[in-house]
């Protein structure tokens, strides 16, 4: 087998998609559906920042579609005035792949949970990763399933107790930003539901982002994992846990910015008072970097039992993406089909045919 | 090479009487069956395909069936590693590859015992000797040599040292013994070729092509060529050539074609004809991978494909495609249909175009990977979850293959809704003469996407407020302004289209969905009843259509009635079938599974048909069939 060199088009996640000059307000997005969440369900708060930052981006509404599987923030399309489908457990990373691929004027999301990207859907969200397709996939993380009624997830801790897991869950969790690293992800971030400006930046840069964008959004069911991300919102040591990215700029948080996140002996990083490694030690964030490895270190400083959490942008590095890939070679081959008067008859006809003539007494 | 009566059976009435063979060095004939028989490594297939091409520029009519196992590169010598090409051409339309073989080339033990059985009694036996050593003969359990006792007795045999002669044919070309020995295919098509009085040009071309990147290879491979060509011209074990002349087949520009081929080209129509970008999502699954191979090839015919991370994926990006306003297509066999049965649902639910291309093959599981089979019929019809009725249509033939995804693409398109297409594995990689279309008598297959409102009072789009004759939903695509809607899986209020759980409407909407379906026009099926005066019916469906008419034609022959009917649309069946059914004495339905089609004929007809089944990973035999219909027609035929 040989391989080619293929070019590589540097774009905006959106260059292709329509933009319009009216402008536009959150209620423009809200569709005729009421919404059916629990009360208190984190999906509020993120449909209220999507609603709300959507009209930022300009582009025309009918251009712009949501894909989900199954789930509770699978609905989610049915409550935005966009183009939508509400698809199977675990499938739309691949629906939406289809959709990229043949329409690059369309601005393609997906809205997908725990269970559904990461336990059913597995497959395909790491083959949307790894293929750059120029999607941009929100994975709501509540860690529980919701909509069976609260059994674990692949994102449950260790030992949870559900309906499930009477003796308490002995599965290994996925951490959903390592695995997205993984699977080359080009794009990854995190945030907060109710971190409203945090999660309204990070889904910024994830539209802008040309290729896939994962962009795991940490929110609570109030009926089967209540205040599960609580640690992350209220408290006196909120500061001390959660540990934002911010791009160029020295790894420091804390209420005062007393802790730093150092190289480790063991390779990877880990967090230590400023204090004591000093300000010349701390690791600086460098989402555009090639290479994962730091960023691959930084999502392992985030613990199952949210004693430290990275939020922000892990990784958002260039590659080529597979729809602008494929639709390049099609217009490619269109272009040399044109060329040579290539037409359906010929296809047809070929090279090697045999004629058979009418015999005298047909033509007679 | 045939006796007058095997000529006769399968020869329409007036080719009969004209049937005697001259007793000359040249002989005439009207048809030969070849079995080509060799190791997997020995290039059978592709020394079948050759001669198959020269047949097929000749003007012959003819078929063929390829039989190969499912290993790459089974352990070399051993029956499981034996790969065959059968080919049958004729100057008239014939209907099968052929029973059995009138000639049979065995290039090494294996072959040879596994498929001397089908060589009837003075058939020509064409062996090469170099393989058969001690060793490999022990490989297979011969505890003689064949060659060597009178085992072989009832057969004319041609023992000839293929690899030898190959061998030091090539000599001065400084290949390596080895490598020249591998061109021992290219003799044994030589020797073929001069027995057949084929030309060498097309198969002297075919190499330089092939080999277009090493022509010392290409010359090689023309030099064995030549070589087995001569030998049969100088030596004196072959005292007689046989000429088959052109068919007389029904005017036309003639190619030859394989049933994957057809599909394929089918699809690049349907993606023309409907002015719609076509969009493969797919998976590589034997015996369907080569309509993804092929499609590959036409991205410059607005075909775009793409190969998944599994079933579920390829089917699924398809959906999205069609979503978007592509043709969305997915290729599979059986184990991938399971897998994609979800999004089959989930496309009946949401009511847009998708085609599903099954090239059936022997199951349940992983089961017969390069065998055929007709096991997936009851699969498309009811695999899904709920009430999810979905379209089928099944060729007859590997040109119908063509017209057959044509019309799939016209159904799909037309009433909104995912359609199954049907194929075997007998179809896929079997080829026949195609008299090629004329495109502009291809049907208008032109769609018109919603662009307005449609709501009663004009101001809203309902995506499910249907078309009163279709019952077909409008397609609106993104990027359409003011038709922003959502659909899913959850069921949807008639018209409206948003979600609901009423029951009413529920019940309502799965009524709709299949009188949707049960409502696509499909054409009558035809009835082939010559003199009018059968009680029997032989009923088909998909690639048993050339066995059954070849087993008619033996039967009427024997001077008896039997009339013939074949239906290609599954689902929904065509409009007089009940009638038909009801019009014979006794309705036979020859199925290459347990007697799927004969569940549904009986469940809709109330029609005690009599199943005639094998599942043996091979298309039925005419004369098996001749002997099934002659006793249905006799009334000995068992319940």
């Amino acid at each position: 087998m040989t391989a080619v060199d293929l070019p590589t088009p540097q774009r905006g996640g959106l260059d292709l998609v329509p933009t319009t000059d009216e402008t536009q307000k959150a209620k423009d997005f809200t569709s005729d559906q009421e919404v059916r969440w629990c009360p208190g369900c984190g999906d509020y708060a993120v449909l209220a920042s999507v609603r709300s930052f959507l009209p930022e981006l300009g582009l025309r509404r009918e251009n712009i579609v949501f894909v989900s599987g199954i789930g509770c923030s699978s609905r989610f399309p049915y409550y935005l005035d966009t183009y939508g489908m509400h698809s199977i457990h675990g499938r739309a990373p691949a629906i939406a792949t289809g959709l990229a691929v043949t329409r690059p004027d369309l601005s393609v999301w997906v809205v997908t949970g725990d269970g559904d990207a990461l336990s059913i859907g597995g497959n395909h969200l790491i083959h949307a990763l790894r293929r750059n397709m120029n999607i941009t996939i929100l994975l709501f993380n509540n860690r529980i399933y919701g909509l069976t009624k609260g059994q674990y997830s692949p994102t449950s801790e260790v030992g949870k107790v559900t309906k499930s897991t009477p003796m308490g869950s002995v599965d290994a969790p996925f951490n959903p930003v390592s695995l997205a690293l993984g699977a080359e992800a080009t794009f990854v971030g995190r945030a907060l539901d109710s971190d409203r400006k945090g999660l309204t930046e990070v889904l910024r840069q994830a539209a802008a982002h040309r290729g896939a964008s994962l962009v795991e959004i940490f929110q609570d069911c109030p009926i089967f994992n209540d205040g599960s991300f609580d640690v992350l919102r209220k408290g006196d040591d909120v500061a001390q846990r959660l540990i934002p990215l911010v791009d160029g700029e020295p790894i420091r948080f804390g209420n005062d910015g007393e802790y730093g996140v150092v190289r480790a002996d063991s390779g990877g990083l880990e967090v230590r008072p400023v204090a004591e490694v000093g300000e010349d030690a701390l690791v600086t964030h460098r989402a555009g970097e090639q290479d994962p490895t730091q960023a691959f270190a930084l999502s392992r400083l985030s613990d199952q039992d949210l004693t430290h959490t990275v939020t922000g942008i892990f990784r958002k590095v260039d590659r080529p993406t597979y729809d602008d890939g494929a639709r390049a070679q099609v217009t490619a081959a269109t272009e040399q089909a044109q060329q040579r008067g290539d037409n359906l008859q010929a296809l047809l006809t070929g090279k090697d045919t045999w004629a058979v003539m009418p015999t005298p007494e047909q033509e007679a | 090479m045939s006796t007058d009566t095997e000529v006769g059976a399968d020869l329409p009435d007036h080719l009969v009487a004209h049937g005697e063979i001259r007793q000359t060095e040249v002989r005439q004939t009207h048809r030969v069956v070849i079995r080509f028989a060799g190791d997997s490594g020995d290039g059978m297939q592709l020394t079948g395909d050759r001669f198959t091409s020269e047949a097929a520029a000749f003007g012959n009519d003819l078929a063929t069936l390829p039989n190969f196992p499912a290993e790459i590169r089974a352990p070399a010598g051993t029956l499981p590693g034996v790969s065959s090409f059968q080919l049958h051409f004729a100057d008239y339309d014939i209907l099968t590859p052929g029973d059995r073989p009138d000639v049979l080339v065995a290039m090494n033990p294996a072959a040879l015992k596994s498929n001397l059985s089908d060589l009837p009694h003075g058939g020509v036996l064409i062996v090469n000797t170099d393989e058969f050593t001690k060793r490999n003969l022990t490989k297979v359990g011969y505890e003689a040599n064949p060659l060597e006792d009178d085992s072989l007795a009832p057969y004319q045999v041609h023992r000839v040292a293929m690899a030898t002669i190959t061998r030091t044919a090539l000599e001065p070309t400084g290949m390596s013994k080895k490598d020249a020995e591998r061109a021992k295919n290219m003799f044994a098509l030589g020797l073929l070729s001069w027995m057949y009085h084929r030309g060498t040009e097309g198969t002297e071309a075919f190499l330089r092509e092939k080999f277009a990147k090493k022509p010392e290879l290409a010359e090689a491979n023309i030099l064995a060529f030549r070589t087995g060509w001569n030998y049969g011209e100088t030596t004196e074990s072959f005292a007689v050539t046989y000429e088959v002349a052109p068919a007389a087949l029904p005017t036309g520009t003639y190619r030859q074609i394989t049933g994957n081929l057809a599909l394929a080209y089918g699809v690049v129509a349907a993606g023309q004809l409907s002015k719609l970008p076509v969009f493969l999502g797919t998976y590589p699954i034997t015996p369907a991978s080569d309509v993804l191979h092929e499609l590959s090839k036409h991205k410059g015919m607005g075909v775009t494909t793409f190969q998944a991370e599994d079933e579920i994926a390829g089917i699924g990006a398809a959906l999205g495609a069609s979503f978007g306003g592509a043709l969305g297509v997915t290729s599979t066999s059986g184990p991938g249909v399971a897998l994609k049965s979800e999004t089959i649902g989930l496309a009946v639910a949401l009511e847009l175009p998708l085609l599903i291309l099954d090239v059936q093959r022997g199951g349940p599981s992983t089961g017969l990977p390069t065998k055929t089979e007709q096991a997936d019929l009851l699969q498309a019809m009811y695999g899904r979850n709920g009430e999810a009725p979905v379209p089928i249509i099944a060729p007859a033939s590997p040109s119908e293959c063509f017209a057959a995804a044509i019309e799939a693409a016209k159904i799909a398109i037309t009433y909104r809704t995912p359609v199954f297409l049907l194929s075997d594995g007998a179809i896929a990689n079997g080829s026949e003469p195609w008299n090629v279309p004329d495109v502009n008598d291809l049907p208008d297959l032109s769609v018109e996407f919603a662009t307005a409102p449609n709501s009663p009072d004009g101001t809203e789009f309902w995506p499910y407020l249907r078309d009163d004759d279709t019952l077909a939903r409008p397609w609106a695509v993104p990027g359409t302004a003011g038709l922003e809607h959502r659909i899913g899986g959850l069921e949807k209020a008639d018209g409206r289209g948003s979600i609901s759980y009423d029951p009413d409407n529920h019940d309502r909407m799965v009524r709709l969905r299949q009188a949707k379906i049960d409502g696509i026009t499909v054409a009558d099926v035809e009835v082939d009843d010559p003199d009018g005066a059968a009680e029997v019916l032989v009923l088909g469906w998909g690639s048993t259509f050339g066995p059954i008419g070849a087993a008619c034609r033996r039967v009427r022959a024997a001077g008896m009635s039997v009339a013939q009917a074949h239906v290609r649309s599954m689902n929904p069946l065509p409009g007089n079938l009940g009638d038909v059914l009801h019009r014979y004495r006794r309705v036979v339905v020859p199925e290459m599974n347990l007697g799927q089609f004969a569940m549904m004929l009986r469940a809709r007809y109330l029609v005690d048909v009599r199943s005639y089944t094998k599942v043996a990973g091979l298309p039925f035999g005419a004369e098996e069939l001749a002997g099934v219909l002659t006793d249905a027609v006799k009334g000995d035929l068992p319940a």
